[in-house]
């Protein structure tokens, strides 16, 4: 227990992947951060319809789940974790914790998220 | 009850009947408290998923505002205020915490917002224009993101909670339906065994105690013979004794009348003798 205390007491940071909208209200709000350190580069992937592909996304979520050892929330817009769907559905590990986050254009759908759908599961609905 | 094949393999013996009853005795314990466990660990887990469930639609109604705030920065700034967020971000000024907390031996960590007011990415931003609505928006999202903390804290929680429950069921399953009935079977081969060797033992006792009856029964009837015999010897002799007398006897007799005829002569000679001798007189 306590190696995994000590792993978590580094994890600080949100990470983010969103479109411009939901990552300029979050860094608003001060989640961002950059630094010169590689691999670590930044907190955020900002994803520019057409101009972003689906495998920067994965590329950035596996970063941000697997590598980085100082992301406790990964944020992602709902739309864009329905396109890596099968990793957010797969991955099952408590740190970092992926939330589902609504954005400015798709608004909230509980049936899609990963844990409410386990919720629903557990529960025989 | 599974079929009575499923066992341990050990020698049914006395101190193995203690062992497996400890062993019993042991996993009915265990399974008990893992069931309060488990009990426990559920009565959590549904606390917390009705909680996810409030969260995110709170979660919902919080980022709407939040979006509806940033739009109002997007209208009061004009220009490309994203890129301008993006280009003067450094360091962040919004950290999470993580604490633990214990739920009946289980380590749930929770996420506690955490605000560095010292740092200041954006203090240019919106200088010129929609300065206040930067400013809104800066504490609407910071709520918001408060809001996706705790919310964050939940769901690690409820994937925690979720992952110990199937371990703790699972262990509660296995003791419930695999280890106490082998033991259980463990425990009514040994008494069998046992049973089995105890008649065996009574049976040998019987027989031995019989063979010994017999012996002893055919010892008496040898003596009781041997004795008979003797007494008949005894008696043989004391007949052969007897066989002789009345032999004797015969020829006693017979003397005895040979002895009569001659007496009988003799005396027609005395009655003679004596006439002659009362002649004489």
């Amino acid at each position: 227990m306590s190696s995994s205390t000590e792993t978590m007491s580094k994890r600080s940071l949100i990470a983010t992947i969103a479109d411009e909208d939901s990552v300029t209200g979050l860094l608003l709000a001060g989640v961002g951060q950059v630094s010169n350190e590689p691999g670590k580069e930044s907190n955020f992937l900002t994803v520019i319809p057409e101009k972003t592909t689906v495998e920067q996304i994965e590329t950035a979520f596996d970063t941000f789940t697997s590598e980085r050892d100082d992301i406790a929330i990964l944020l992602i817009n709902q739309h864009l974790a329905d396109l890596i769907r099968y990793k957010v559905d797969n991955y099952t590990n408590a740190f970092p914790a992926i939330l589902e986050i609504p954005s400015k254009d798709h608004p909230y759908d509980p049936s899609k998220d990963s844990i409410l759908k386990k919720v629903r599961r557990l529960f025989g609905e | 009850m599974s079929g009575a094949g499923n066992r341990e393999q050990v020698f049914p013996t006395r101190m193995t009947l203690g062992l497996m009853k400890g062993k019993l005795k042991g996993a009915q314990q265990g399974h008990s408290l893992l069931k309060r466990k488990s009990e426990a660990l559920t009565q959590r887990f549904r606390d917390i998923t009705q909680r996810i469930d409030d969260a995110k639609k709170k979660m919902g109604r919080v980022m709407q505002i939040a979006a509806f705030s940033l739009a109002e920065v997007q209208y009061a700034t004009g220009d490309n205020i994203g890129y301008q967020v993006q280009e003067s971000v450094q360091k962040a000024r919004f950290q999470v915490k993580t604490k633990q907390e214990n739920v009946s031996g289980v380590y749930l960590p929770t996420f506690e917002s955490h605000i560095n007011e010292e740092i200041n990415d954006f203090k240019f931003t919106g200088l010129g224009r929609g300065g206040q609505q930067v400013q809104k928006a800066k504490t609407v999202y910071t709520r918001a993101v408060e809001t996706l903390v705790e919310l964050a804290s939940l769901q690690t929680a409820f994937i925690i909670l979720d992952e110990v429950i199937k371990v703790t069921n699972r262990r509660v399953n296995a003791i419930e339906h695999v280890i106490i009935p082998r033991t259980e079977n463990t425990i009514s081969y040994i008494n069998s065994e046992l049973d089995e060797l105890d008649r065996e033992e009574f049976y040998r006792l019987k027989k031995v105690q019989e063979k010994k009856q017999e012996a002893a029964a055919a010892a008496e009837l040898e003596e009781k013979e041997a004795k008979e015999q003797r007494a008949a010897e005894a008696l043989a002799l004391s007949e052969s004794q007897d066989t002789s007398k009345p032999h004797s006897e015969e020829q006693i007799q017979k003397e005895v009348e040979k002895l009569d005829l001659k007496a009988h002569e003799e005396g027609d000679a005395d009655i003679l003798q004596e006439n002659e001798d009362d002649v004489i007189f």
